[in-house]
């Protein structure tokens, strides 16, 4: 097929660039280890995931000298744990899942972004670097309260109690 | 014959014996006629939504929020466009093929359309009883009544018909014209129903074994992740259904309107086979963010999805160098001279023109959307419907305006008058102000947080939400413009069809000439068999193994729920 020459060139600059914009986004995830949420690990029926360590006791959990566990479950139409307290700069790893239909978990303004599917459980890891109320809330339709779904994440100075 | 009269703006307006049959008009039209109901309806639902969620009304408690919402969403993103759609392609196949339809072609057509018609009311039905509050994407666990899923399987079942319609007409052609290359615009309307059917049955599987029997109590449970894949595996595909037909018209139609040629056959042939192939195996980018899923098949349907970039640019080339040949022929001079010598007085050409303009920015979005990382910055805030209202709603509808303005009467053999055309310019001025206050104020404030499909809430009176609530007034003003734009266009339509004068010669339906010292197209490009093989092959490379994978470690699956 003949492709006029002009053509061809504005051909060339758009795919190279298309390789080097899609190479970049391979080693943001494969070298850096930069992936959306993601989690393979399966659960139980998501009608008994209560039962069942670890969503029997939702919360929030320090693992380490400056990291923390947030296991949350999701259902028409909100959370538990519902407010969730972590300190600034802290490592916070999230595990959720849903006991009923799909539901969100969005933090706006972070990259807190998961979906919640029920039988499987997401995970992620984020460090909240600025103190203050934050709001979460569901971003996957699932019902009539679908927009009454939501929570706070209240991240804390530690150096600075009276906050 | 054909004689040309001096028309609108700087364009020329042909006038031509050409009729088609009377079978042919009459299918055609009726395509077009519920089409049209539906976009009426459906963008009063849409106007409703925008006043509610801004807080402006209250809806009356016999109507909810999602209840418009899942009929905005089946009515426009599945009815409207797949019945307009099929009705446009069966008019440009009939005009290019020997001015009709083979008779096989014309019993398909009609038994495709009174398919889709029944199963669009049956789920239409279902939502306005509240039966079926799930959205245009009726994600399980949430569960519909089987009406509903059964009217989508008829509406579905209805366009393959349809598109063996296509089939039949092509193949039949192509048996009377041995070694002839086949029209352009009947190669891209049988391409656009390959990669129909092809992504098509696989939300037809969702709908058929998953949904169905599980909605009529007969298996207890459903697999969400596995749905949702197959829901996907379709829906990817489906945005391109939206944008091919409007691209048929931007290559074939329009080249003839600003008295210019079509620069290559062979490279538009190309560029919808290419489609064919990197609309499908792309599905995950939909799912970046769920989990069940394993990061390397998301990455590797992200490099899938942005290989459409390269049809995109194929595309923007060619119709840029038929606006500079058709300019320059017209006595243009210097580098850009031959923009000011465009008909943008005339509508057929104006409201395209600018969906194309539109559709560079909306393009974009669609970049950052499927850029693995970057959506989780967007994904699912109201960036994600900016976006699909920039592409769809203001790219590919203004084109589907644009085509109706003349194809209306064609087929009505009335004139469009000097003022109907100026009406058009006008509708189509209000519909892009409308569209760009509503789909760009939705991607500002999708950025700073705000979700999609979400009824009025100020989550608390929390600071951030309170912050999204001005611009929610700025998307209500542009649901109120879309409104007035849909009025007026259902107007014009009702008046190019019964009212305008009568006339023995209407306009022309335009086709484009092919550039003559264009390559005729080789071979290879209409070996069907050769596409639709390499596109079930990479649909496997990019599926097989996650399905697989998903089947084998799923979980117990869900029951059904209907919080509505």
């Amino acid at each position: 097929m003949d492709m006029p020459r002009y053509e061809r060139i504005w051909m060339n600059i758009g795919i190279g660039s298309l390789i080097i914009f899609l190479i970049i986004l391979g080693i943001l995830a494969f070298g850096m280890g930069i992936h959306p949420p993601d989690s393979l690990e399966q659960t139980a029926n998501p009608e008994t995931i209560d039962i069942y360590p670890p969503f029997d006791q939702p919360g929030v959990y320090q693992t380490g000298p400056n990291e923390y566990e947030v296991i949350m479950t999701s259902f028409i139409f909100s959370y538990e744990p519902r407010e969730i307290r972590v300190p600034l700069g802290a490592k916070i790893h999230f595990k959720a899942t849903s006991k009923d239909v799909v539901h969100g978990l969005y933090v706006p303004n972070t990259n807190i972004n998961l979906m919640l599917v029920p039988g499987h459980v997401t995970e992620y890891t984020y460090t909240f670097d600025e103190p203050g109320e934050h709001l979460f809330l569901c971003h996957e339709y699932c019902g009539t309260g679908h927009q009454l779904m939501q929570g706070r994440i209240i991240v804390y100075d530690p150096e600075n109690t009276s906050t | 014959m054909v004689n040309t009269k001096r028309g609108f703006g700087s364009s020329l307006v042909p006038l031509s014996d050409f009729s088609f049959e009377e079978p042919d008009r009459k299918l055609i039209l009726y395509h077009l006629g519920f089409a049209f109901f539906v976009l009426f309806l459906g963008i009063l639902a849409g106007l409703f939504q925008t006043l509610q969620r801004a807080g402006l009304i209250t809806l009356p408690v016999q109507l909810g929020y999602y209840q418009l919402l899942t009929a905005h969403g089946v009515l426009l993103a599945l009815v409207f466009t797949t019945i307009f759609i099929i009705g446009f392609l069966y008019s440009g196949v009939a005009k290019t093929m020997d001015g009709r339809l083979v008779p096989a072609a014309r019993v398909l057509g009609w038994i495709g359309y009174i398919m889709m018609v029944i199963g669009s009311i049956m789920a239409t039905y279902a939502i306005l009883v509240n039966e079926a509050t799930v959205l245009y994407t009726f994600y399980a666990p949430l569960k519909a009544s089987p009406t509903f899923y059964f009217g989508l399987a008829l509406l579905v079942v209805g366009s393959w018909i349809s598109g063996a319609g296509i089939f039949t007409n092509y193949g039949s052609w192509r048996k009377r014209n041995k070694g002839k290359e086949s029209p352009l615009f009947a190669f891209m309307a049988v391409a656009i129903m390959i990669l129909w059917i092809h992504a098509s049955l696989f939300v037809a599987i969702e709908v058929v074994f998953q949904l169905i029997p599980w909605s009529l109590g007969l298996v207890e449970r459903v697999d969400v992740t596995l749905s949702r894949t197959l829901f996907w595996y379709f829906g990817h595909a489906l945005v391109y259904f939206w944008l091919l037909p409007a691209y048929v018209y931007w290559y074939v139609n329009i080249p003839k309107i600003v008295g210019g040629k079509i620069l290559s056959s062979a490279l538009p042939r190309l560029t919808f086979l290419l489609f064919i192939l990197f609309s499908i195996p792309v599905g995950f980018h939909h799912q970046l963010n769920e989990p069940g899923i394993e990061s390397f098949w998301k990455y590797l349907q992200v490099v899938l999805t942005m290989a459409v970039i390269v049809p995109s640019l194929l595309t923007a080339f060619s119709l840029i160098g038929t606006f500079e040949l058709a300019g320059r022929e017209k006595g243009a001079k210097g580098l850009f001279g031959w923009v000011k010598k465009l008909p943008y007085g005339d509508a057929r050409f104006f409201a395209p023109f600018v969906a194309m303009v539109i559709f560079i920015v909306g393009g974009a979005g669609g970049v950052v959307l499927a850029s693995y990382q970057m959506n989780s910055t967007v994904h699912n805030t109201w960036f994600v419907t900016g976006h699909f209202h920039m592409t769809l709603a203001s790219s590919v509808v203004l084109t589907f305006f644009g085509i109706s303005i003349w194809l209306i009467p064609v087929l009505s053999k009335r004139k469009l008058t000097p003022f109907m055309n100026r009406l058009g310019i006008i509708q189509a001025i209000i519909w892009a102000a409308g569209m760009v206050l509503l789909s760009g104020t939705m991607h500002i404030v999708g950025l700073l947080g705000a979700p999609r499909r979400s009824s009025f809430s100020t989550y608390g009176d929390h600071e951030v939400a309170l912050g999204w609530i001005p611009y929610y007034y700025v998307i209500a003003v542009g649901g109120a413009l879309l409104t007035i734009a849909m009025l007026l266009f259902v107007y014009m339509a009702f008046h190019l069809m019964f009212i305008a004068p009568r006339t023995d010669r209407v306009i022309e339906y335009p086709i484009g000439e092919v550039y003559e010292k264009a390559q005729r197209p080789p071979k290879i490009l209409e070996r069907w068999s050769v596409w639709v093989g390499l596109s079930i092959l990479l649909s496997i490379i990019a599926y097989a193994v996650p399905i697989i994978d998903m089947i084998q470690h799923s979980p117990p699956g869900s029951l059904p729920y209907e919080p509505w």
